[in-house]
Formats: structure tokens, C-alpha cells, sequence
């Protein structure tokens, strides 16, 4: 990576929940990419200054669930060129051109998202089979610091073994995978039911035995929890919950989540820990993916409600869950997700165009293009839902603010998002214009909260960092942090949340974007395209259960289309890549 | 006010004009009319380049642009226009009159594909023959041309008005295949032959075809005749006989199929 030069950023009121700093007054200070505690004067005359005055800092932003890489990703591309045509980005001397606007080209998406504030996005679902192609779309990514999650919850050898009873094979498994494919944690959706979806059929609950596994979604979520806390993973289990999209499904949610219940936090990565004020590591076992698609009441579309408040009281009794919210903002979407059933249901709903595809021995997928209208009933109840799951939580250390990106719509909507959360006047005006559904069959009309500046870099930087276990280096800007920082063109001395319009527009278009020490984003336009990271995990078991799991490996591996040599992702398809070390392989040893 | 656009020669690679509108040059100079950008490939040049320009009675009246020869390597003339008017004294490029909400153009020539694409409103007239997609929706899109009217003289080529919702199309000529595909609203009138599949996949709105159609779609149904209809403000001659369909699609689809019993 180039060397970067030093920098200060001078007299900004400084948002770091991890360092327990609310809007504090300070110089910030970066040598070689990195967050220091000060300078040295020889280095203070050469530094490049940035004056923060009445400008609002916050970490870079980290995006810890957003679908921008892989096959699914470029299907969406492919189908539909409609989202392309208008919405176009010019070449410049320093950067690529690039179009799409909900599934945008790979550089465009790198782009709009540093022109936003954030330096850090994760792919939310790698189908095993599909990570060199992931990895590839995200190596073309220009600037972001990248990885992606593994699915691995209908994968036929994990739920062979867990049939079996074999945990540490299970465990065996997943550490191989992750190293073979070079993914960052474990990403579970639809647990057995996606398997099912191979019979154009689904699981209806948590306790159903899917087809020739026989293993239920009880058994698969509790399985590759306690999978990964043996492992000792940076982040938790990240959970897509069954029965996502139906009414009622709530229940499931809630169910779910208990399901890890009594298993402790185990994040285990050897990595150079750095002094923040609250611990770096997470306190989940389970973190729940778009928890929008999953809080909903009623029985039928005609009865359909908001599940938010049931939902957020279960959250807010526990301290193993995170979520992120999976918010509605209007406008078009696409969505895409590793849940078969799930897309085909929306499909017989909307009649859209739809792509479907079963992937080997390893999970599924499907896309279909989706507009969320504001006339809409149900779409205006979604839109409520996607808020209140942010809002009725109390802690917002248990909440990570997405769209799911692009499913509950396009991550350049954030700060409408952001808008909302910290007015409730914007939330009325736009619950006027849209269906009375809205507020009607929620209770968002009566959540008088607004969100602070504080809360709001803890849900967009601060606990996405911490709950996926990158928070030794993102989402804080003490000494040893990545120097990546937003400034944003907001004074919270004069701050007003009934001015929604200011809050949009500086959370959409910060001052400066600096990645590692550097500035890469003025104004919203992108001044340096240096290259991202891509982090991923290197945990060990026992080599004893590693050999006899690798023997059941290469025995079904004749099912395959593809040759054992060429599965996996060699390092050399990354650039600049950080492995993340857990259980070395000498003194690996199962724990417990 | 009038401008006047005489083409100063061949055009290579194909331009990308659309800044040739009634509601860009409204307001401007002959100087600012000159200097307004248009794309070749890659390139940013000069309207200028390729046009002598002339302009009279600056700053008053309705704006109105007269192209004076061929501009059929020129796409996009009068792309997304609200108002005024757009005569052009030859062929016309792809994209002409695209998104266009109102105003009206008129080409005493030819104008290549995706003419009117996704039209909101506004009045297209074309002398000669059209190419593919005129008055349809973009690639991937559902929803072609909302309203407006279209008038051709001569012949379409394949999926006109795919996707329409609304408005009018009325074909001098013939049409290839597929016209009027997904048709959920709006009037289309075809005065000469279709070929094959002429309003596939359509759940509203009216196509009539008066002459011969090569291959009916067979998801239509019949569901009675009519006597010398009037559609789009266009008086037909004679006994139609008409079908429901597409039933190849929908379950209960209310598009009609006019086809002249022969």
C-alpha cells in the first residue's frame, strides 16, 4: 500500500462511541494510515491540516451487511439494464465511468459509497462455489475495505454432520471452508429450508425436519452458533432467519434468536488490540440479518402489520443479539437474496422478472427487480417497520442501521434514513404522503425518539465494526484505528432535528472522506482511488478431525461440477489481503 | 424564437444531441446554442462542429428548431422536450423524441429505432419508415410509451409500442413482429401488415391491424365484431372481428385485437 502522508484534522467535535467521545472538541492526528495519539513537531509542519471547525467527525463508515459482490450481485446487473441506462457515471481523469443505480457497476458502487462517508463494506453472502467470482468483483472495487460472509446453512456437509451429531467435524468444516475460500464469517439463511427449495418446497417452522437430511432449523442455527464460537470467529453467527417476508413472521424472529441462548461470546482473533474505551469485541452470539423483513404481524397481506414492537421488547431483554435493520426508504430496489422460497413467493406476488439458482450442495439464490411505492399499504407498513426496528430498541448497541443493500433499497438512501431516525417531524411529513397504513398498523406514529449525532456513529460505524469483529482497527479513531474519517458539514452546536433537509444533505455529501490517512472524497467527489482491503479468517481445528473431515470431503466431492484442485480461491486472486488469524495451526485445539 | 441547424457534412461516429431541444435553447444565444456540447464516442464537442447555426427573433414567441438535411447519424434530437417544436428536413437518428413530454416533432424523412421510447406526451410525426422499438420500452423496462401521440406514414419495424400504456400509435405501413408486446393500455392502429405476434403477452388497451396479420398470436380469443371503428381519431373502413387476449399470459386480460375480416 502507497505510504501515506500525515495528517491532522483540527478542532472537529469528534463522535467515537468506542472511546466514549460525544461531540468532543479535539485535534485528531494520523502518521503512516494510522490514528496516533499526537505527532511529533518535526511532523506537524509537514502534515497535511484539515480544519474541522463546527464540522461534525466521525470514524469511516461500515457497512456490515450490503449485497455488492458476486453472482447473485452481477445477475441483478445482467437482467436488469433498465437500472443502468439512467443512471450513468462520467469517467474522470482518476476514475472509471460506471452505471446502475440500485445493483451500480462495481467501481460506481466504490465510488458513491466513499463520496457518502463509508470506507468499509462487507458483502453480506458468498455461496462457496461463487467466491472466486466474488472476490473478483471485489477486488475491481475501487478504495473500500471489503470481505464477505460465507453461507454455509444449508451446505450438505454441515448438515450431514450435524445430523450426525459431530460438531467438531462441523467445526472441522467451517474452518477449512473459510480459509479455502477466503470468507470472513459464517452467513446462515433460511436454515434446511433453502435445501428444500431443491423440491420447490420450504420448512414452515423452526422444528421441521427438511428432505434426506432430516435436520431442522432449530438444529442448523444452534449447530453453526455454537460452530463458531468454538472457532472463536470475529463476528457471530449472522443470521437470515426463516419465513422472511410472511406475515406474522415475528415469532419466528423472536424464536430464533433464542436459540443460541447460553452461549458465550467468544471472539478469539489474534489481533493487536487497540485501547478503546469500551471493549473492542463483541458481546453477541447471534447477529440478525435486515431484521425488517422479519417483524412482521398479522396473518395475511389484508391484516398485515407491524411485529417491530413484539420483537424489539424480546431484544431489548437480551444481550445476545445484535441487529441490523434492513430499512425501507421508497423507490426502486432489487432484491436478491441466498433464500430461494423466499424470492419466489415475491415473484408470485409481483409477476416481475425473476432469476432463480440452486447451487450445487451448497444453498441457492434468486433475484427479482421490486419498487417500493409510497401508495402502497403494505410498502408504507415496511416502511415503519424499517424504522421502528432502529428506534424501539433502546440500546443502540444492539442495532446496525442498513437497507440491506439492495434489497430494502439502495445505500445512497442512507442518509434518508439518517433523516428520519433523527426527526420525527421528517417522519411525519413523509407518513403524510404516504399510505395511512403507515402509522395505522405500526406504533412509529407514537416513538417520539430522535437520535443523537452519538447514536448515529454508533449504528453506522461503531457497532457494525464491533459486531463483525473489525473493530481493533474500524469504527473508532483512537490510537492504532485505520485513519479513516468522515467529516460532515454539520455544526451539532446549531443542530436542528426539525430541519431534516441540512441532516440529508451533509450526511450525503461529507466535507472529506479520508481512507488510511488520505484524503479520497471531497464534497462528494472522489479526489484518490487508492486500493482496498480484503479481510478474511484463518481459524484451525485439531488436525485429527480436520483429516478425517477432509476424507468425507474429497469422497463427495463427486457430486461437484467442478474439480476439487479448482475449488478454491487461491490468495493471489486478493488484493491486499488480511488474513485474520484465530487458533494457529500448531496449538490448534478444539476449545469449549 | 427560431434556430436553424444546416448539417456541415458527413457525420463519422454517430452523435449524441441532446442538447438539440426546444427547452435547452430557449433561453440561449446563437453563441451558447453553438457552444453546447454534444457526445461523439468518448468526446465532448461542439454543436458547432457539425452545424452551422442560425437563429431568429432571439427571445420571443414559441421556440421552435429547424434541421435543415439528414441527421440520421445524430441520436437523441428533442429527447425528453416539453415544449416548442422540432422540424427536421431529412432522416432523424436513434432516439428521436425519447421521453419526450410535450411539443412536437416533425421528420419529413426516416428516424431510426427507439423513436418516442417511453413518451409521455407530445406529438411525433415521421414521413418515411421507422426502425425497432418506436414508442416501446427501454431494454428490461415494462412500461413503454404513457401518453402522446405518434404518426407514421411509412413502415415500423419490430416491437412497436412495446410496453405501452397509453397514448397513440397510428402506422401508415405495415409492422413486423411483436407489436404492441405487452401492451397494457393506449391505441395502436396499423393501416398495412403485420408479420407474427402482433400484441403477445397484452393485458389492455386496443390494437387494430387492417391488413393481412401473417401469424395470430394464439392466446386470443374472439369476442365480437365491430363496424367500421374510429380509433385514435382514425376513421376505419369495414367489419373488424374482435379478440381478448393475451390468454397465453394472463388470467383475465382485457387487450383487444381489431383484425379486418378479409
Amino acid at each position: 500500500m502507497t505510504r501515506s502522508a500525515n495528517m491532522i484534522i483540527k478542532n472537529g467535535y469528534v463522535f467515537d462511541p468506542l472511546n466514549d467521545l460525544d461531540g468532543v472538541v479535539m485535534d485528531l492526528f494520523i502518521r503512516d494510515g494510522r490514528v496516533v495519539g499526537d505527532l511529533r513537531s518535526g511532523e506537524k509542519k509537514e502534515a497535511k491540516v484539515i480544519d474541522a471547525s463546527g464540522k461534525t467527525v466521525m470514524p469511516g463508515g461500515v457497512d456490515s451487511h450490503a449485497h455488492v459482490a458476486g453472482a447473485k450481485v452481477n445477475a441483478g446487473r445482467l437482467m436488469r439494464p433498465e437500472d443502468h441506462y439512467r443512471s450513468v457515471r462520467e469517467k474522470t481523469p482518476l476514475t472509471h465511468s460506471g452505471s446502475g443505480y440500485t445493483i451500480p457497476s462495481v467501481y460506481k458502487q466504490g465510488y458513491d459509497y466513499v463520496a457518502m462517508g463509508y470506507t468499509t463494506v462487507f458483502e453480506a453472502a458468498m455461496p462457496p462455489l461463487e467466491a472466486r467470482h466474488t472476490h473478483e468483483e471485489m477486488r475491481s472495487t475501487p478504495i473500500l475495505d471489503m470481505g464477505a460472509y460465507l453461507v454455509l446453512g444449508n451446505n450438505w456437509f454441515i448438515m450431514r454432520y450435524l445430523k450426525e451429531g459431530d460438531i467438531e467435524k462441523a467445526a472441522a468444516y467451517a474452518a477449512w471452508m473459510l480459509r479455502t475460500h477466503k470468507g470472513y464469517g459464517i452467513k446462515c439463511v433460511n436454515p434446511a429450508g433453502v435445501e428444500n427449495w431443491g423440491w420447490a418446497k420450504n420448512v414452515a417452522g423452526l422444528d421441521e425436519p427438511n428432505i434426506h437430511f432430516e435436520v431442522t432449523p432449530r438444529e442448523v442455527i444452534r449447530g453453526l452458533a455454537e460452530v463458531n464460537e468454538m472457532l472463536g470467529l470475529p463476528m457471530s453467527l449472522h443470521l437470515h432467519a426463516n419465513n422472511l417476508g410472511h406475515p406474522g413472521n415475528w415469532e419466528t424472529a423472536r424464536d430464533s434468536l433464542r436459540i443460541p441462548s447460553g452461549l458465550a461470546p467468544a471472539n478469539r482473533s489474534e489481533v493487536e488490540g487497540p485501547e478503546t474505551k469500551l471493549d473492542f469485541r463483541r458481546r453477541q452470539t447471534v447477529y440478525l440479518a435486515h431484521a425488517q423483513f422479519n417483524a412482521y404481524g398479522g396473518t395475511s397481506w389484508r391484516d398485515f402489520c407491524s411485529g417491530a414492537p413484539e420483537l424489539a421488547r424480546y431484544i431489548n431483554q437480551t444481550e445476545d443479539v445484535v441487529i441490523d435493520s434492513g430499512s425501507v426508504p421508497f423507490g426502486p430496489a432489487t432484491t436478491m437474496t441466498g433464500d430461494g422460497p423466499a424470492q419466489h413467493d415475491l415473484y408470485v406476488i409481483t409477476g416481475q422478472k425473476w432469476s432463480n439458482t440452486d447451487v450445487e450442495m451448497e444453498c441457492g439464490s434468486g433475484v427479482l427487480p421490486f419498487l417500493y411505492l409510497k401508495t402502497s399499504p403494505v410498502h408504507s407498513v415496511q416502511w415503519a417497520i424499517g424504522l421502528e426496528v432502529l428506534l424501539l430498541i433502546d440500546d443502540p448497541w444492539k442495532t446496525i442501521m442498513t437497507t440491506d443493500h439492495p434489497n430494502g433499497g439502495v445505500f445512497t438512501r442512507y442518509p434518508d434514513l439518517i433523516a428520519w431516525l433523527m426527526s420525527k417531524r421528517a417522519r411525519d411529513e413523509t407518513a403524510r404522503e404516504c399510505h395511512k397504513w403507515a402509522y395505522d398498523r405500526s406504533s412509529l406514529g407514537g416513538v417520539d425518539r430522535e437520535i443523537s449525532l452519538y447514536e448515529v456513529a454508533v449504528i453506522t460505524r461503531a457497532n457494525p465494526a464491533r459486531t463483525i469483529g473489525i473493530a481493533h482497527r474500524k469504527g473508532h479513531l483512537g490510537p492504532g484505528a485505520d485513519g479513516d474519517v468522515t467529516i460532515y458539514d454539520l455544526d451539532p452546536a446549531s443542530l436542528d432535528s426539525d430541519d431534516p433537509s441540512a441532516i440529508r444533505s451533509a450526511f450525503g455529501r461529507p466535507e472529506y472522506t479520508v481512507k488510511d490517512g488520505r484524503v479520497v472524497a471531497r464534497r462528494g467527489e472522489i479526489v484518490a482511488v487508492p486500493e482496498g482491503r480484503r479481510f478474511y479468517t484463518t481459524p484451525y481445528v485439531d488436525e485429527g478431525h480436520e483429516l478425517e473431515m477432509m476424507r468425507d470431503v474429497k469422497e463427495w466431492f463427486k457430486y461437484y461440477t467442478v474439480g476439487f484442485a479448482n475449488y478454491p480461491v487461491p490468495e493471489r486472486y486478493l488484493k491486499n489481503p488480511v488474513p485474520i488469524a484465530i487458533n494457529r495451526p500448531l496449538e490448534a485445539v478444539v476449545r469449549r | 424564437m427560431e434556430a436553424t441547424l444546416t448539417p456541415r457534412g458527413r457525420i463519422g461516429i454517430m452523435l449524441e444531441a441532446e442538447a438539440i431541444s426546444p427547452d435547452v435553447f430557449r433561453s440561449l444565444g446563437i453563441r451558447e446554442i453553438e457552444e453546447l456540447e454534444v457526445w461523439q464516442g468518448p468526446e465532448r464537442h461542439p454543436l458547432a462542429e457539425f452545424f452551422d447555426v442560425e437563429v431568429r427573433g432571439e427571445g420571443s414567441g414559441e421556440t421552435r428548431i429547424v434541421i435543415d438535411g439528414d441527421v440520421s447519424r445524430v441520436k437523441r434530437i428533442g429527447q425528453e422536450m416539453t415544449s416548442g417544436s422540432i422540424e427536421v428536413r431529412g432522416s432523424a437518428g436513434m432516439h428521436t423524441g425519447e421521453r419526450m413530454a410535450g411539443g412536437k416533432i416533425a421528420v419529413e424523412g426516416d428516424v431510426g429505432s427507439w423513436a418516442g421510447m417511453e413518451m409521455s406526451g407530445g406529438l411525433l410525426t415521421v414521413l418515411g419508415d421507422v426502425g425497432d422499438h418506436v414508442g416501446s420500452a427501454y431494454r428490461g423496462s415494462w412500461q413503454g410509451m404513457t401518453n402522446g401521440r405518434i404518426v407514421i406514414r411509412g413502415n415500423a419495424r419490430s416491437q412497436l409500442g412495446g410496453g405501452i400504456t397509453g397514448g397513440e400509435i397510428i402506422v401508415g405501413g405495415g409492422v413486423e413482429n411483436f407489436c404492441g408486446i405487452r401492451q397494457s393500455g393506449g391505441t395502436i392502429v396499423v393501416r398495412g401488415s403485420a408479420v407474427r405476434g402482433a400484441g403477445a403477452e397484452m393485458s389492455g388497451g386496443t390494437l387494430a391491424v387492417e391488413g393481412k396479420v401473417e401469424q395470430i398470436s394464439p392466446g386470443f380469443l374472439p369476442s365480437g365484431q365491430e363496424e367500421n371503428p374510429t380509433l385514435a381519431e382514425v376513421e376505419l373502413m369495414g367489419r373488424f372481428e374482435r379478440f381478448t387476449g393475451d390468454y397465453a399470459t394472463f388470467k383475465n386480460p382485457k387487450g383487444s385485437l381489431l383484425l379486418k375480416e378479409v
